[in-house]
């Protein structure tokens, strides 16, 4: 039996005597005007991959890359080992029915890097209408887990590699097409 | 002693008693329970836990119980339309979630906020985060059995949800942030009663501190229990009082300063010990720190000025795409709003705190004990209204 996030009552030594202390030393974070951070991360990224990535545009703080769904994975590895945006704070799924595609883009940022702790990096991939599917990105960022499963519900994009592709916030007995998608028309309106 | 209540000795004695013996399974050993979503220990949220005996082997979250399709009514309102279904979510939070819209709004539409209306959206965004994480306090009291610390919170959150009411009109929902600013401007006798409010509230916190946080029983129950791991907490992207309880220092106050934050002298709360504990003390710091943080906005708010930009009856900008974060009493809360040039959003995605640190829910109660559940559950500050927006 694992004992990792429970409580051994032998080991659990409440003494409300210890003065509780809040930790003091606080974060340095820089920032500058003249983008020379987002350049850079540009830079690693053409460098890296070359006309296979689109820099979409480089506003401050926000950078935005569109990749292929067969290079999303590569270029996801790339942007959380070398790059270190470690973690995901949304993933948005987007219905363009003129287009007859859906776009996912993946937010990224940085917990352990404290020069990129104001800067968030859109990861935007695209799929078809008709056989919506994309690997998932479940192995390299765990944060996603929840994001995709939810973009699976609302917009009935197929995240391959995922563990669970399944129902999560709508009802139970949900009969109809994804909700998320330009053709569901909330009635009455 | 014990071989006498084996199987095979009660398959033995089974054949002279004509008795069936059914073998015990692994599967057998382990019970499903499910928590929520009417049990008001959950709140709105059910998750159904394997239990081995008295540890939790398996978790599943299931949350929707309370899903109202915000993102989607996004897309038949206009800017200024959004606002007042947008704070549904979290009505005690309110100021904050449509704080990160209007600044993806502002930024989408390029309007200006003049000074004292920043100033003034600071001060209703401190003030709802005393409300929440007062409310929030009472609820973690009360779940560990500690009736006082429902009592307390509950009766001085009254006191700021009367200075919000003198501020805004409206005592929970508030509809107070718009694109260009606030709605309106400070009534007069506002700062007084705002400051004799912080320093009668500074003293309360004294008390807190020794009734709860100081209990031997309160200690006892939540140190050491459902420890997240720095390099989990990242793996798991997990934010506000979460992430910082796991020491790591990060605040968008602090990382990626909006409005007026970055003239402010404050310090990011966070703590090391990765506990439950941690976990509930960082969001008292966190109030703490909100005092400190009031006091010097109503010192330097400038004494005149208007409140509000001037906006078209129908504020539109350019096609294009904007994902603003503010830091709420639940950690980061985005928004990311495409515009196609139209009044309205043509997409709005809502990031939050809760459905964020909703997958650390089944990372801490695996391998937990079930007596520990209330405190690990509720120590993740969810809100599960905004997990399912």
């Amino acid at each position: 039996m694992s004992n990792k996030g429970g409580s051994n009552l032998n080991d659990t030594k409440a003494n409300s005597s210890t003065k509780i202390e809040p930790s003091n030393a606080q974060p340095e974070i820089k920032q500058d005007n003249v983008l020379t951070l987002e350049k850079s991360i540009v830079d690693k990224l053409v460098s890296e991959f070359g006309d296979k990535i689109k820099i979409a545009y480089v506003k401050p703080l926000r950078v935005r890359v569109e990749v292929d769904s067969s290079d999303v994975i590569k270029v996801a590895s790339f942007i959380k080992e070398t790059l270190l945006f470690d973690h995901a704070e949304s993933v948005a799924g987007t219905d363009y029915p003129k287009g007859n595609y859906i776009e996912v883009v993946y937010h990224l940022g940085s917990y352990t890097r404290d020069e990129l702790a104001a800067h968030v990096l859109a990861l935007a991939t695209r799929t078809s209408r008709d056989n919506s599917s994309l690997p998932s990105l479940v192995n390299i960022y765990k944060s996603v887990e929840y994001h995709e499963r939810e973009t699976f519900e609302m917009l009935g994009v197929y995240f391959e590699g995922h563990p669970r592709n399944d129902r999560f916030l709508l009802p139970e007995d949900w009969a109809d097409i994804p909700p998320m998608r330009k053709e569901f028309r909330i009635k009455g309106r | 002693m014990s071989t006498e209540f084996s199987n095979e000795t009660l398959e033995k004695n089974s054949n002279n008693t004509g008795l069936q013996i059914v073998k015990e399974s692994e599967e057998d050993r382990l019970m499903t329970l499910s928590v929520g979503p009417q049990h008001p220990g959950s709140g709105h949220f059910r998750f159904t836990v394997k239990v081995d005996g008295d540890y939790i082997v398996h978790c599943d979250p299931d949350p929707g119980y309370v899903h109202r399709g915000e993102e989607k009514m996004c897309e038949y309102r206009n800017f200024i339309q959004n606002i007042p279904h947008l704070e549904r979510p979290v009505i005690h939070d309110s100021n904050n979630i449509t704080y990160s819209y209007s600044l993806a709004v502002e930024e989408l539409t390029n309007i200006q906020v003049p000074r004292r209306g920043q100033y003034i959206r600071a001060i209703a965004s401190e003030l709802n985060r005393q409300v929440y994480t007062l409310y929030w306090l009472a609820i973690y009291g009360i779940f560990l059995g500690h009736s006082t610390m429902f009592m307390w919170p509950t009766g001085d959150r009254e006191l700021f949800i009367d200075l919000l009411e003198m501020l805004t009109g409206a005592r929970v929902t508030h509809a107070f942030n718009i694109p260009g600013g606030v709605r309106n401007d400070m009534p007069v006798g506002f700062s007084e009663k705002c400051l004799r409010q912080i320093s009668y509230f500074e003293k309360r916190l004294v008390e807190y501190e020794n009734i709860f946080y100081n209990n031997p029983l309160m200690r006892q129950r939540t140190e050491g229990v459902g420890l997240l791991t720095k390099e989990d907490a990242i793996k798991l992207g997990v934010t506000g009082s979460v992430l910082r309880a796991s020491n790591t220092p990060y605040d968008i106050r602090k990382a990626e300063p909006y409005d007026v934050y970055n003239e402010i002298d404050f310090k990011v709360q966070y703590m090391k010990s990765c506990d439950c504990f941690a976990r509930a003390y960082v969001p008292f710091l966190d109030m703490k720190e909100s005092c400190y943080i009031m006091r010097q906005l109503i010192d330097k708010i400038p004494q005149s000025g208007e409140v509000r930009a001037k906006l078209q009856p129908n504020p539109k900008g350019p096609a294009g795409e904007a994902y603003r974060r503010v830091e709420s009493g639940r950690g980061a809360l985005g928004y990311y709003i495409i515009s196609d040039g139209t009044p309205k959003p043509y997409r709005v995605k809502i990031s939050v705190g809760s459905f964020r640190n909703m997958l650390a829910l089944p990372h801490l109660l695996v391998g937990a004990k079930l007596a520990d559940m209330p405190a690990i559950y509720w120590a993740l500050n969810y809100w599960p209204v905004e997990a399912d927006r």
